[in-house]
């Protein structure tokens, strides 16, 4: 089962750590290139339907009675849903699904998957345009159906996309986070929220535990060119449940394990064993991409000159025909007397680790401000603002400059913007995440006393120092 | 061993053509003219005396024995180590078969240490003997250049080929040695990818014969002489040695003049040695093998020791901790009756004193030692 991407592991670090040192942190950046998925409507072959991997979508409309507030939300939300219709490749199984206080089959009319057809895409469409908004809202449940639908696909890249404009005010918390801890990893599900009266924290929940993004669109009118990208986005998926697979020495402790570009997730809780001293961070789906990943190794202390493998991580895809190991990289440990060398750290760890902590604070003074906490809100934010000047992450300080005026970006002194658009405060939290490539990247071996890249073609390690 | 190549004959199979490249080549050659992969009949590092003729010479005393039984790891004790050399269980890399290399050689002794703040052993040695004594070459990789592992390795590998193979063909030992270094040079230049990529190392070669040693050299790696009498004075003689004749051997010696700052900086007499190596430019290099190197300036001594002893060839991960003459002597007791625990023990008190760097050493008593039975009696 070699098909899609080949995957390639490349490990940025110091690899160099001082007497008594444990700490060892590094950057892996995985890439997948060379999947040849057929994107774009329309796509009939004489054989039937498209060639390409088996993929299945759902998606899920928001068809609460707040939809039919300003700005035509319930209208511009169809628009959307048809253009993704429209951006379906011929054979990939659907549904579409109205989300209140239950949820609804909007097509077909059964509880399953239909292939795309021209004549199951019009249907639908259709479908979509006699929705009328009624009731509350009950994210759980449209999870719950879309998962039933979906699980009969286990072999196909599975995926979601959920629209709401709403709190989720129907369910109990419990319920919606019992939902999300059956639903995790059975498929990626992105969210998106239209207007300003969903809650960033709730919908970025449901993101995170389904693999998926999440964010805002102020505008119901952009909704149709975000789905239409959504929609297509997840036509270029070439394999499916990708994990990372860590191995770590005896007497070790794994630290950490985030997804760091293209936003930050914490995928530390998201391990399942998969050795004794292996677990392995689902990744979700993957089709031409790279996303990084911040690891945190405690080894053991060592005597200066040992050098040891700090860690093992390879990329794991796993299909009907089982798993298999598609690149791997080694993180390193040697420990020196030579503090020149152990003192440094690795530029694509300090970039990193400083967007990390970005989103945090960006969170944190969001949350204060919501408190009423002007200090603590104040002091955090500034911290952003310096962190995001710090670490070149421009879209993040133009959404900051929204929240705070910037009195010094260098020692982040701000003072809170006394009216903030609602909209405004909401696209700097729920975008707080989005990260910046560390800049010098393309530098060969720029960083550095650390590791030299290490890829390997599908199935082979790439191993060695 | 195959015959030393002197009475024009070629050792088993003969070598008309290279087996390398299949140019035909004359029986006396030691290199094949057209690949320069080293040809039948000449002189063959010693490695095992004892182990039947080898029909290809591969002077690769680094090699280690094939298919080694595989060891537990050396940190836990597991006996999962994966095919990249790091341990299943507690992911501890496994010494590399050069990090630490004592060469089995009856007679004498050689020994070499990664040392304790370097990932890899840049020094190579190589231990030859010939009709005309015991040749030893040990060569530093320059940390600074690329792939100087492999330029230590190819400057101790054809500098002992070529000096046994120009001795057995006749060569005095100083034309010899000059030869040797000359291949050296040129092998060390040809590993070079472009004059940015040029892998370069040291080299210090000595032979040790009946009634001589002579030594050559480029760069900082050293020979020195341990008389095996504590209380040997040096030579005096009215007028000094006749004219053309090697210099004496008395007491504890420096054969060799560093090809550095420090070096330089003593030899015009313009600084003590001490106050030299405490320079910060003390071990920046005035020559070395490699293609950037410039022109080749190979120094050629031979010395006439008085009485027995031993001489010490050796990297500089050795004489940064022991640079006198008369402190290695102290350091060395029992050169001339165990050179093969010397050499250990040299490398061990190096590693003791810091092991800033990679440790080499070889210790080849004088007169040399004896044929081993079965090879060739002069």
């Amino acid at each position: 089962m070699s098909d899609g991407p080949d995957f390639s592991v490349r490990i940025d670090q110091n690899r160099y750590l001082p007497e008594g040192g444990q700490d060892v942190h590094a950057i892996v950046t995985v890439t997948a290139e060379g999947s040849e998925p057929n994107s774009g409507p329309g796509r009939i072959t004489a054989e039937g339907p498209a060639a390409g991997p088996d993929a299945a979508e759902v998606i899920i409309i928001d068809t609460s009675g707040s939809m039919t507030g300003p700005g035509d939300k319930i209208g511009a939300a169809k628009r959307a849903a048809q253009a993704a219709i429209d951006t379906l490749r011929d054979g990939v199984n659907f549904a579409i699904i109205a989300g209140a206080n239950t949820a609804r089959m909007v097509y077909p009319n059964m509880r399953r998957l239909v292939p795309v057809t021209d004549r199951s895409r019009a249907e639908a469409k259709a479908a979509v345009r006699l929705l009328t908004p009624d009731g509350g809202t009950a994210i759980g449940q449209w999870l719950r159906l879309a998962d039933a639908m979906l699980g009969q696909h286990p072999q196909a890249i599975r995926h979601a996309i959920l629209l709401t404009d709403g709190k989720n005010q129907h369910e109990r918390p419990e319920v919606l986070d019992a939902t999300l801890g059956a639903c995790a990893g059975h498929f990626v599900c992105d969210c998106r929220g239209v207007g300003t009266d969903w809650s960033v924290p709730e919908l970025r929940k449901v993101a995170s535990a389904l693999l998926g993004s999440v964010d805002l669109i102020a505008n119901p009118d952009d909704l149709e060119a975000d789905f239409r990208a959504m929609a297509q986005t997840s036509m270029g998926k070439a394999v499916a449940d990708v994990a990372l697979r860590v191995w770590i020495p005896q007497g070790a402790r794994l630290r950490f394990v985030k997804q760091v570009l293209p936003t930050v997730e914490d995928l530390t809780g998201k391990r399942t064993d998969s050795g004794p001293q292996s677990g392995d961070y689902p990744t979700g789906a993957w089709g031409d991409e790279t996303r990084d990943y911040h690891i945190c190794v405690e080894v053991p202390p060592g005597d200066v000159g040992r050098e040891m493998r700090a860690a093992w991580v390879k990329v794991v895809a796993s299909g009907p025909a089982g798993e298999e190991v598609r690149a791997s990289g080694n993180v390193l440990a040697e420990w020196t007397a030579d503090e020149a060398m152990s003192t440094q750290i690795n530029p694509h760890v300090a970039q990193y680790t400083g967007q990390e902590e970005l989103a945090e604070a960006i969170q944190e003074g969001l949350a204060a401000r919501r408190d009423g906490d002007v200090d603590t809100a104040t002091t955090r934010l500034g911290r952003a603002v310096a962190l995001a000047h710090e670490t070149g992450n421009e879209g993040t300080a133009r959404l900051l400059s929204r929240v705070v005026d910037v009195i010094d970006v260098e020692s982040g002194t701000v003072r809170l913007k006394p009216k903030v658009a609602q909209a405004d405060e909401m696209s700097l939290d729920t975008r707080s995440t989005r990260t910046v490539r560390t800049r010098g990247r393309a530098e060969p071996a720029g960083s550095g006393p650390d590791a030299p890249p290490q890829a390997g073609p599908p199935g082979s390690p790439a191993g060695g120092r | 061993m195959p015959n030393p190549g002197g009475d024009g004959e070629a050792a088993a199979g003969g070598a008309d053509t290279c087996p390398r490249c299949g140019t035909g080549v004359e029986p006396g050659d030691g290199f094949c003219e057209e690949c320069g992969a080293p040809l039948l009949g000449q002189p063959e590092p010693v490695r095992d005396p004892a182990a039947a003729p080898r029909a290809v010479a591969t002077p690769y005393p680094w090699q280690p024995p094939a298919a080694a039984t595989p060891r537990p790891c050396v940190e836990c004790g597991f006996d999962e180590i994966g095919a990249d050399g790091y341990c299943q269980r507690c992911g501890t890399r496994q010494p590399a078969a050069r990090d630490h290399v004592e060469l089995d050689v009856p007679g004498l002794g050689a020994a070499s240490d990664k040392g304790l703040r370097h990932t890899r052993n840049e020094d190579a040695m190589a231990v030859l003997r010939a009709d005309a004594g015991v040749i030893a070459v040990v060569s530093d990789g320059v940390s600074s250049s690329p792939c100087p592992d492999d330029a230590s390795r190819a400057a101790a590998d054809a500098g002992a080929g070529v000096l046994g193979e120009r001795l057995a063909a006749g060569d005095d030992p100083e034309t010899a040695t000059k030869r040797a270094v000359e291949r050296a040079a040129a092998d060390v230049a040809a590993l070079a990818e472009s004059e940015s990529h040029a892998p370069a190392c040291t080299y210090v070669s000595a032979l040790v014969g009946d009634g001589t040693v002579t030594v050559g050299w480029v760069g900082d790696s050293r020979a020195y002489w341990l008389p095996a009498d504590p209380e040997a004075v040096p030579p005096v003689r009215e007028g000094g040695p006749p004219e053309g004749a090697p210099a004496e051997l008395g007491a504890a010696a420096l054969l060799t003049e560093d090809d550095s700052w420090a070096g330089r900086m003593v030899a015009w007499g313009v600084m003590t040695e001490q106050e030299a190596q405490a320079d910060a430019k003390a071990h920046v290099l005035t020559g070395w093998l490699g293609a950037d190197a410039g022109a080749l300036d190979p120094k050629v001594r031979t010395y006439a020791p008085t009485g027995p002893g031993a001489v010490v060839v050796c990297s500089d991960g050795l004489w940064n901790y022991l640079p006198e003459a008369e402190t290695l002597r102290a350091a060395a007791p029992d050169a001339v009756t165990d050179p093969r625990g010397t050499a250990a023990a040299l490398v061990r008190r190096a590693l003791d004193m810091g092991g800033h760097d990679n440790v080499t050493v070889v210790v080849v008593p004088f007169p040399p030692p004896a044929q081993p039975t079965g090879e060739r009696q002069r």
